[in-house]
């Protein structure tokens, strides 16, 4: 991350302006601007269809945006074709050449661009080797694994030495151990070789885990671009509260600068900026809450599930018909009286959205869940 | 109950390749008599390869099955590129159903209509006999076309758009991609496409009957010829060696795929 923030005073390679896409009439992307700087690891994250794949289509030139420009090292590069831009993809199902071996298909760039065959061995070997594909250069794609394959679709692209790599969720078919090996794998690539990364994933936390900047995306709108800790700490709205990692979210008001209001009680906080009681939604991450006694606690209720979860216990704690989501390395009976505590700087304060009210507490996890995730049941408690 | 269920599938078999094996066994019966085995000999072979007109309409036979099932090819090659691009479903339907009706059309109905275009077209062309060599070729293009599009077609249909694309992502043209990317994946049902062409071409009988003139005679034509009225023994022999020539051609078919694939891997590993 630090080296995001020397990387982005730098300079911008890709330039998304006022991107709209539809199709059959249904709008993908609406009004997108996104800049994406050299040498970078972007991900764009959000649910599926929420236009994240579309936009790398573009950026990759499979599509034409309906309105907008794209640019690429200053040059406007709407109408060139994906054979002339400075870019490669590893596609979604890595999309192999299935009748070529894997030595021919990662020479296919090469022998397009009609590089000398003494090099192509040369440069094919190296990638290979980067790859940890030594000793497969003769097998056909359809007898490797999963893993394999998506490893010839990385050394595929990279051996052309592309400015830009564009990865359309490539992890998604891997188990989870081989997914986190190759996540590993694809950030040493990406800091060995320094080319910029445009990730496309639906898993908050691989997005999390590997990248410098995250752009979180729904409904065809970019919601926030930032680090991956701006994004998990300061959430702009509530869906990207809901939907990066787990998040209390409550409906509040700002009292004043630093004194925010809800869940019947007021609290400090180290937000401002808002007007008087202007009506806001309240994040709190379940690891920032602490249990104490009921004496103790700032607000009061009662343990309506407990779930061990190796290090730590995940609990549903009953605040007046909210259902907190906490995590705690103590133990806590169900059905226990206890109280909360929160620190003033765990309380992040956002600005009312349309996202405001479709993410509640954790009432899914209670039988009553249709009542009490009726947003209007919560005011009532208050 | 078994052995019941066992010898159904002989039976079967027998009545299927039974004539044809009495055909080939009496090619080589040395007394040209159907009632009598008089003894092995290749008399009859030898009589048809000093028969000029037989090797002419052999060669006439080839020459047709070979230009008609080469062109056949090439015009459903595009058909099918063409089809399998549309994106109007209703345009692609008519087309489709436009292209099966010489499959599904009995060949003597195909084979006197296009007689009545030829002799028209004839007239209004001021030629007696325009029927020939080339109204051959015309028909027989016409009727293997539906044949070769149905085997290249669903090709195209189940290759995977995405390696295209790829394709392109790796530099290629879109016409490079087509070479280099979805060839090699269509090659196996270019060749059995030919191929099945081809032997439809080589033994159509009734389309060839009426649009054909005495001095260009196919194999077929020439045999019905020399049996309608008393049988030439020497036709066995050309029967027994079509049927060689057919079985040969149907294996080269069911290894086609592997042929194919084989062959392009070389092409592009050079």
């Amino acid at each position: 991350m630090k080296n995001n923030h020397s990387e982005a005073k730098s300079r911008t390679l890709i330039e998304l302006r006022s991107i709209s896409k539809s199709f059959d009439g249904e709008q993908i992307l609406c009004n997108i601007d996104l800049d994406i700087h050299d040498k970078e690891f972007v991900t764009l994250l959000g649910p599926s269809g929420c236009g994240k794949t579309t936009t790398l289509r573009i950026i990759g030139g499979f599509e034409t945006p309906d309105e907008g420009d794209v640019f690429f090292d200053g040059a406007r590069i709407n109408d060139v074709p994906p054979y002339r831009r400075a870019l490669n993809t590893v596609f979604q199902k890595y999309a192999l050449f299935p009748h070529l071996n894997v030595y021919d298909n990662v020479a296919f760039g090469l022998r397009v661009q009609k590089v000398k065959e003494d090099e192509i061995r040369e440069r094919v070997r190296e990638m290979l080797e980067m790859t940890g594909l030594r000793g497969f250069e003769n097998r056909k794609s359809a007898t490797l694994s999963g893993g394999q394959q998506q490893r010839v679709a990385i050394a595929r692209a990279l051996i052309n030495k592309p400015r830009v790599l564009l990865l359309d969720e490539p992890l998604g078919a891997l188990d989870l151990k081989l997914r986190k090996d190759m996540q590993n794998e694809l950030k040493r690539i990406q800091s060995a070789t320094g080319i910029t990364f445009i990730y496309v994933t639906h898993d908050q936390e691989e997005a999390l885990s590997m990248s410098d900047t995250v752009v979180v995306m729904a409904d065809g709108k970019i919601q926030q671009i930032g680090t991956p800790t701006d994004i998990y700490n300061e959430p702009v709205n509530a869906f990207v509260a809901d939907f990066i990692g787990e998040s209390n979210i409550l409906d509040g008001s700002m009292l004043a600068d630093c004194k925010a209001r809800f869940a019947g009680h007021t609290f400090d906080c180290v937000d401002g900026g808002f007007a008087k009681n202007e009506p806001v939604d309240i994040v709190i991450r379940p690891e920032d809450v602490d249990v104490v006694s009921v004496e103790k606690g700032m607000l009061a209720g009662t343990v309506s599930g407990v779930t061990f979860k190796g290090d730590y216990y995940e609990i549903i704690v009953d605040v007046g018909g909210f259902k907190w989501m906490i995590e705690t390395s103590d133990f806590v009976a169900p059905d226990a009286k206890i109280g909360l505590y929160i620190e003033p700087d765990a309380i992040h304060v956002m600005k009312k959205s349309e996202y405001s009210g479709k993410f509640g507490d954790y009432s899914t996890f209670s039988d009553e869940m249709d009542y009490l995730s009726d947003p209007d049941a919560e005011v009532e408690e208050e | 109950m078994k052995l019941l269920s066992r010898s159904y599938m002989w039976i079967v078999f027998a009545l299927l390749y039974a004539p044809i094996l009495v055909l080939v066994i009496f090619s080589f019966n040395d007394g040209g008599s159907l009632s009598s085995f008089t003894g092995i000999s290749f008399r009859w072979y030898v009589e048809l390869f000093h028969d000029s007109v037989a090797l002419q309409s052999l060669k006439n036979s080839l020459f047709l099955a070979l230009s008609s099932s080469a062109i056949a090819t090439v015009i459903a090659t595009f058909a099918a590129l063409g089809l399998d691009r549309m994106r109007n479903r209703y345009v692609k339907g008519t087309i489709m159903g436009a292209t099966n009706i010489p499959m599904m059309n009995p060949d003597i109905v195909t084979g006197v209509s296009m007689m009545l275009l030829f002799v028209a077209l004839g007239g209004i062309l001021g030629l007696s006999d325009l029927l020939g060599r080339w109204t051959m070729l015309i028909a027989h293009v016409t009727f293997t076309l539906p044949y070769v599009l149905l085997s290249v077609l669903p090709r195209f249909q189940q290759f995977d758009s995405t390696l295209r694309e790829a394709a392109m992502d790796l530099g290629c043209t879109p016409t490079a991609s087509f070479f280099k990317v979805e060839l090699p994946a269509i090659i196996p049902g270019i060749v059995s496409g030919f191929v099945m062409g081809f032997t439809l071409s080589l033994d159509d009988f009734v389309i060839s009957h009426f649009v054909s003139s005495p001095d260009f005679q196919t194999l077929p034509l020439y045999i019905y010829n020399q049996t309608a009225h008393n049988v030439k023994y020497s036709m066995y022999a050309l029967c027994a060696l079509i049927i060689v020539t057919i079985l040969v051609l149907l294996l080269a078919v069911n290894f086609a795929g592997s042929i194919g694939r084989g062959k392009r891997r070389r092409e592009v590993t050079k």
